[in-house]
């Protein structure tokens, strides 16, 4: 299993863990990641761009989806706002008129989208080509008495067309099928598919931070031992953010965010540490000690 | 089919008002809608159960209500799209982020004041014509998109930002804003956007999409209220920190292929605004030394100017 690595910006920048755990466990479940094709890719946009003139963002789109063509391999992302910001511009790429047109501005650089399937979230990656038996092999530590809540970010539920939910059924609960296959139980909110508050964090913090401990503490009110996200940018928010959220609600919040691969990287036995487990803003020694392991 | 629909009630005249959920048993075929089934219900089960609707067929807006967590119209959801495999139970609340009346009414007035602040009425200027004020069809074209809403209330109850702020003017009122913004014949397009531009206006929405897949007329509210970003940027309201954050976001991209969170932050509240650099400095500090402090230098993609000659393309032809 190859792909060309797509990490997205936060991943090289702000959540560097989320980097290295996702390396850690691929290389532990045998997956392997190109990184040099997907080197010249540039930011998706992160539907900021798209706001200003969404022609643009899918130009840079259509110019990253043309480099993964080129690798000749499938894409994987780690952001579901890559992953939801791309899928909205393979669909609207569909149309060959309009790709022809956007395909006009690539050919400087000797680029063309011919409209092959474009990126994947490791999330979908692992229930699609890995296949849910083979990875509940691979687990070895599994996390059982843990309690942990999904969180998705907007741009991997909505909208529906544009994440193929129809023809991939699992998607839409795929974060819940992942945590029980590490053994861990599902605390079930309704919050889980909304928005963390990130997009509006430098406009309207106090809207923006009430979104974190509300969710954070539904969450916790249904027994959660940590929060599991495949999003950084809400893993930004939900854990970088939290100690001002729970400032303002005026109330201890604790709950420990983990990215998607370090959920993964534990049950697979990797080091805490190999996971920069001890790299987050919410210390997360509740989970650690609850498997009796130490940071 | 048989399908149990568990209908949320609530009956504020009741010796101990709560809200509690009713389970009645229903047979439904693949045509049966949610609406049909609350209305058996209500004729032939309880007469008591309070829900608003009137032309059974998506034109009226009367009957927006929680689906299994999700706003929609009882009229256009079948109970075969929603009951899942095993026939799992559908429960059926009222619509959110209102009010509660009774059962499956809810208090519509906060929409209706969100909708009446945004002065939803034409104001055009210069002398008044003889008969209408005209326009070319393309433009009326591309506003019937937004007229096409129906007011059912679905996107107010969806809305995560009026969840937790009822200040905010919401999707539906965001939307039918625009409808004037965008509309050739009104003159009020820079004020309408200067008003906007407020706290509890455009930049406030946090683009959870929640209002364009709920919406049941394919307004997009979302989509509206991203162009009166635009718009009012382009009008001159530069001056807050969602124009300076978009301003910064575009030019770290188009230079550098990649973007750095340590400059956009920097940029978005202004490197010499010292009370909000004093208030990151804490979170700036953690994440330092937990090492997840974002690079000062820019990452760029090796070719960094192939990115900028599509921003330039792209960006030229638009002027």
């Amino acid at each position: 299993m190859k792909y060309a690595f797509y990490p997205g910006c936060v991943a090289r920048g702000a959540t560097p863990e989320l980097y290295t755990s996702t390396i850690a466990v691929c290389e532990k479940l045998g997956i392997e990641l190109e990184t040099t094709s997907m080197e010249a890719a540039s930011c998706t946009g992160s539907g900021v761009l798209q706001e200003k003139n969404q022609r643009l963002g899918d130009t840079l789109n259509a110019r990253n989806l043309a480099l993964g063509e080129r690798a000749e391999l499938p894409i994987m992302t780690i952001c579901s706002t890559c992953q939801g910001v791309m899928g909205q511009a393979e669909k609207r790429l569909e149309d060959p008129e309009y790709r022809a047109s956007v395909n006009e501005d690539l050919a400087e650089e000797g680029l063309e989208y011919k409209g092959n399937p474009g990126p994947r979230h490791l999330l979908w990656i692992l229930l699609e080509d890995y296949g849910l038996e083979k990875l509940k092999a691979q687990f070895i530590r599994p996390l059982t008495g843990l309690k942990i809540a999904p969180f998705y970010g907007c741009y991997l539920v909505r909208p529906e067309d544009a994440l193929a939910f129809e023809d991939n059924p699992d998607r839409k609960n795929s974060l819940e099928i992942i945590i029980e296959a590490v053994g861990a139980e599902v605390a079930d909110f309704p919050g889980k598919t909304a928005c963390c508050g990130f997009p509006i964090l430098t406009i309207n913090q106090t809207n923006s931070m009430k979104m974190v401990s509300n969710h954070t503490l539904a969450a916790k009110r249904e027994g959660a031992t940590a929060m599991v996200t495949p999003c950084p940018l809400c893993h930004l928010n939900l854990d970088g953010y939290q100690p001002t959220a729970s400032k303002q609600v005026g109330q201890p919040i604790d709950l420990p965010i983990l990215h998607l691969p370090q959920l993964l990287g534990l049950a697979l036995g990797i080091d805490p540490e190999v996971l920069r487990l001890n790299k987050h803003i919410v210390e997360t020694d509740k989970v650690l000690s609850a498997m009796a392991l130490t940071p | 089919m048989d399908v149990a629909l568990n209908v949320r009630r609530y009956d504020p005249e009741a010796d101990r008002p709560e809200s509690y959920y009713q389970e009645f048993a229903l047979e439904v075929d693949e045509t049966t809608t949610v609406l049909d089934g609350l209305i058996k219900v209500r004729e032939e089960v309880d007469g008591t159960l309070a829900l608003r609707c009137s032309c059974r067929s998506a034109i009226c807006g009367s009957c927006a209500m929680k689906v299994n967590g999700k706003g929609v119209l009882g009229c256009t959801t079948k109970f075969i799209d929603v009951m899942g495999p095993e026939g799992a139970a559908v429960t059926v609340e009222p619509a959110g982020n209102m009010g509660l009346i009774k059962d499956l009414v809810v208090e519509f007035d906060m929409h209706w004041d969100k909708i009446k602040a945004v002065e939803p009425w034409l104001k055009p200027s210069g002398p008044v014509p003889e008969a209408e004020y005209l326009t070319s069809d393309k433009e009326m074209l591309h506003l019937a998109g937004v007229m096409g809403c129906i007011q059912s209330g679905v996107c107010t109850s969806e809305c995560t930002v009026l969840e937790i702020d009822e200040n905010f003017l919401g999707p539906a009122a965001l939307a039918k804003a625009y409808r004037f913004v965008a509309d050739p014949r009104d003159d009020a397009d820079v004020d309408r956007l200067g008003q906007l531009n407020r706290y509890g206006g455009i930049w406030d929405c946090t683009r959870c999409m929640k209002c364009v897949e709920s919406c049941p007329k394919d307004v997009d509210p979302m989509g509206r209220i991203m162009a009166m970003r635009e718009l009012a940027m382009v009008a001159g309201y530069t001056d807050n920190n969602g124009a300076s954050h978009a301003t910064a976001f575009y030019d770290i991209v188009k230079r550098n292929g990649l973007l750095n969170e340590f400059w956009l932050t920097l940029r978005t509240f202004g490197m010499f605004n010292i009370p909000e650099m004093l208030k990151l400095a804490p979170i700036g500090i953690k994440a330092f030394f937990r090492g997840k402090m974002p690079p000062i230098t820019f990452d760029k993609i090796p070719e960094p100017k192939s990115v900028t000659r599509i921003f330039e393309k792209v960006e030229g032809r638009n002027k």
